[in-house]
């Protein structure tokens, strides 16, 4: 094995970018859907756990990871659906209701969870570009799940769909302006209903990566704060759904720059640095704030904007 | 779909919502190619009245024709269906959606794949037969105000409606723009491409623009005519009925030593990409400045300022000749007093008494306990002065009326010494007795060696009470003279950015 020095960590950065990044790239994608129709939905911290539980306890059982996935999409639809109904009712606060769904799906996910702690599941096909080279470390950062590149052809996807599809624009107007989406005959409560559950749905899919690829596996540590973090991520990607696939890498090499360091043998201080992503969520909530001038590119209608 | 303007007739229309009869047996007839004013004072039925015609209320009993036909409008979409277009107060276009994206998706049969090629090709032919043009690819958001009202306006064209209702079309607009906008829809009228009901309170825009009026008062219409039949003072005397208007104070002595300066003040605006600065800004005691200017030029930016809710990046504020930061301790050495626009969000808290709400000025200076019984008389004394009508002194302060939320607010601002006032649109959607009642509490202030800072968007109000006048554009002073120089049209150019 030729020693690659000091490249094995940009390297190991762009693998980990990789492999980290997913979870982050569906619950954010998933957040800008309902944020463009303007809500919040905090509460996919809890949905992406539920996710990681769901699909690791359906492909176990089913032997089918792909089942598994279908399954988280669709627990995270139903908890996307229910924090939409709930906000439904008059005089109810989305952040207030995204938190409580949070804890909810948290606490749900470990009760039904724990029988699966043990067995392994099956895990989510990838694929291997890096088949041209014989570097070992450039084969193992290559490898790349299938969920990943969906994920990115997803946010593609969705950015056309805000630009050129009527549903797109739609979400659009109610998350800009409820007079302008009411006086236009549109239903604002029933398409944010849904445009939450539509992220909810993305969500679960984020987590059913954690348990069925990366880390691959289902303990109660799971998440480690990864869905609230997407959340600042939105924010930070300026809702739009393709930066929301940079940034997400971002977050994910940012991830990744712990472990790498302590795989080189820095054996100290690299714990330090398992918290830069949480250090690069600070960074960007502080970076974009101020409290004399408005958020450029927020949907009006979101309350934390107003 | 056929062309060409329709003609919409009331019949015994009326609307009660409970014992309380918003709308009184109303019969109108709006003729097919006419621009017919609805006039009235606020909570004449005005709006009332058109929400029944457009199906968003259902009338409790009354018909109503479309083009001669007898017509049940249960929704807006029916109506649009007749149809039946209305442009609201307050723009309901999508801020972020570029212009195109907002005609297109405002269509009830826009596609689920737009084909942007397709669709801006139509919108271009389409713009092109019409008497004026909105950019296509700009977001609405940096549109001007004249601009998002002609859109809003083509817009309703674009779906094919035939009769638009108009509410209060102008109340954003330069005189330039309204005179631009009305102009337009009065020639589409002329060519008999639609019918128009507007309603306005402007008797300028009546006169000038519409063919018939209709005056409504406490629901019941009470005088419809040809414009050309009737006087101003005809349609004042229809709205008014014979309630009696508090006459202004004379205005008397002249300006005293400067109280207020800004020299090179700037800040950032609301976007924290443009800034704003004033130069050079002086109010002196027993006058008043008026600044006018379109809403969103700065003056929203400079109130804030003022009250200390926006950092000063650059420049000074005195007051007296002495530093100000508007900190309350500064304020009450100083005299200074506010009424900031919409005080029910911005001076006031909503769920508190109106006792409580007029003691906010001394409630701190009586030391740690305070005495309920005087805090009670105090309010009681300026509520009954300044006529404020609430239940009770304890009632809650969001239960008042605009006037007298407005009214309570200026009894608290006014009691005691006041040097320096400084006020923002004061008199935004009252009624016509609260209007001037309150612009006479502000002359007499003057009278008495205030000095008194006044932005408005109405200008009418700043010619009427300023002994100088500024007008502040793109977040300058744009223009600045006495006001036995001021000339409306001089000061609507420099409003409109282009002088």
């Amino acid at each position: 094995m030729e020693d690659l020095g000091l490249w094995v960590i940009p390297l190991a950065i762009l693998g980990g970018a990789i492999r980290v990044s997913t979870p982050f790239l569906f619950v954010s994608l998933g957040e800008v859907l309902t944020e463009r129709s303007g809500r919040i939905n905090l509460g996919l911290e809890g949905t992406l756990v539920f996710g990681a539980m769901s699909a690791y306890a359906i492909a176990y059982l089913t032997g089918s990871p792909w089942l598994g996935v279908l399954a988280a999409a669709a627990g995270g639809a139903v908890f996307g659906l229910i924090h939409g109904l709930i906000c439904w009712l008059p005089r109810v606060n989305d952040i207030a209701v995204g938190i409580a769904m949070m804890i909810l799906g948290m606490g749900l996910a470990f009760y039904f969870g724990k029988p699966y702690v043990q067995p392994v599941a099956p895990d989510l096909p990838s694929i291997s570009f890096g088949w041209w080279s014989d570097v070992p470390q450039v084969k193992a950062a290559l490898r790349v799940n299938v969920l990943f590149l969906i994920g990115a052809v997803l946010a593609f996807a969705m950015w056309w769909m805000f630009r050129a599809t009527k549903v797109g624009l739609v979400i659009r107007v109610v998350g800009d302006s409820t007079d302008a989406a009411r006086a236009m005959g549109l239903r604002p409560a029933l398409i944010r209903t849904l445009a939450t559950a539509a992220g909810g749905a993305f969500a679960g899919v984020g987590g059913a990566y954690l348990s069925l690829f990366y880390p691959g596996s289902w303990n109660e540590g799971i998440s480690s704060g990864q869905g609230l973090m997407a959340v600042a991520l939105v924010i930070f990607a300026r809702w739009n759904a393709v930066a929301c696939f940079g940034a997400a890498l971002l977050f994910g090499g940012a991830g990744a720059l712990g472990p790498t360091l302590q795989s080189v043998g820095v054996s100290e201080g690299y714990y330090l640095f398992f918290a830069a992503p949480y250090v690069l969520t600070l960074g960007v909530l502080i970076a974009t704030s101020s409290p004399t001038r408005a958020m450029t590119g927020a949907p009006g209608e979101l309350s934390i904007t107003k | 779909m056929t062309q060409g303007a329709i003609g919409v007739e009331t019949l015994h229309m009326t609307m009660r919502f409970g014992a309380f009869t918003a709308l009184d047996d109303c019969s109108i007839h709006i003729k097919p190619g006419s621009f017919h004013a609805l006039l009235g004072e606020n909570g004449a039925g005005k709006s009332t009245l058109v929400k029944c015609m457009m199906g968003f209320y259902p009338a409790t009993s009354g018909e109503m024709l479309v083009d001669r036909k007898e017509a049940r409008i249960d929704d807006p979409k029916a109506a649009h269906a007749l149809g039946l277009g209305m442009v609201y107060q307050h723009f309901t276009l999508v801020p972020s959606l570029t212009v195109a994206e907002n005609l297109v998706i405002s269509r009830e049969d826009a596609p689920s794949v737009i084909d942007w090629r397709a669709e801006r090709a139509a919108l271009r032919t389409f713009m092109e037969k019409m008497p004026f043009r909105v950019p296509l690819d700009r977001p609405v958001s940096a549109l001007a105000a004249g601009e998002k009202q002609k859109l809003e306006i083509l817009k309703q064209l674009y779906l094919g409606r035939r009769f638009l209702i108009l509410d209060e079309p102008t109340s954003v607009l330069t005189p330039d723009e309204a005179d631009e906008v009305l102009g337009h829809v009065r020639k589409l009228c002329a060519d008999g491409a639609i019918s128009v009901l507007m309603i306005t309170h402007k008797f300028r825009e009546v006169t000038a623009y519409a063919d018939e009026v209709s005056v409504l008062r406490r629901g019941k219409l009470v005088g419809s005519g040809k414009v050309s039949d009737l006087s101003h003072a005809d349609m004042a005397a229809m709205m008014m009925g014979d309630a009696t208007l508090a006459t202004a104070a004379e205005r008397t002595g002249d300006a005293g030593a400067p109280i207020l300066q800004l020299q090179q003040a700037r800040a950032k605006d609301r976007s924290g990409l443009k800034d704003i600065e004033i130069t050079n800004l002086t109010v002196h005691a027993g006058e008043i400045v008026g600044i006018a200017g379109i809403s969103g030029n700065g003056q929203m930016e400079l109130m804030e300022v003022l009250t200390g809710q926006r950092p000063l990046e650059g420049g000074t504020i005195r007051v007296k000749g002495a530093p100000y930061g508007a900190t309350r301790q500064e304020a009450q050495t100083h005299s200074v007093r506010y009424l900031p626009e919409e005080p029910l969000q911005n001076a006031c808290a909503p769920r508190m008494s109106v006792a409580e709400n007029i003691a906010f000025r001394n409630f701190d200076g009586a030391g740690f306990w305070l005495s309920p019984r005087k805090m009670r008389d105090h309010a009681n004394d300026l509520v009954a002065a300044f006529k404020v009508k609430t239940a009770s002194i304890n009632s809650p302060m969001q239960s008042l009326s605009g006037g007298n939320v407005q009214r309570a607010v200026l009894a608290r601002e006014l009691s005691g010494a006041v040097d320096l006032l400084i006020i923002s649109n004061p008199c935004f959607g009252l009624d016509f007795s609260a209007v001037s009642e309150i612009r006479a509490r502000i002359m007499t202030a003057r009278n008495s060696n205030t000095a008194v800072l006044l932005m408005s968007e109405d200008l009418d109000e700043i010619m009427e009470l300023a002994d100088r006048v500024m007008v502040m554009s793109e977040g300058r002073i744009a223009y600045d003279t006495p006001i036995a120089q001021a000339d409306i049209a001089t000061i609507g150019h420099h409003m409109g950015g282009h002088a």
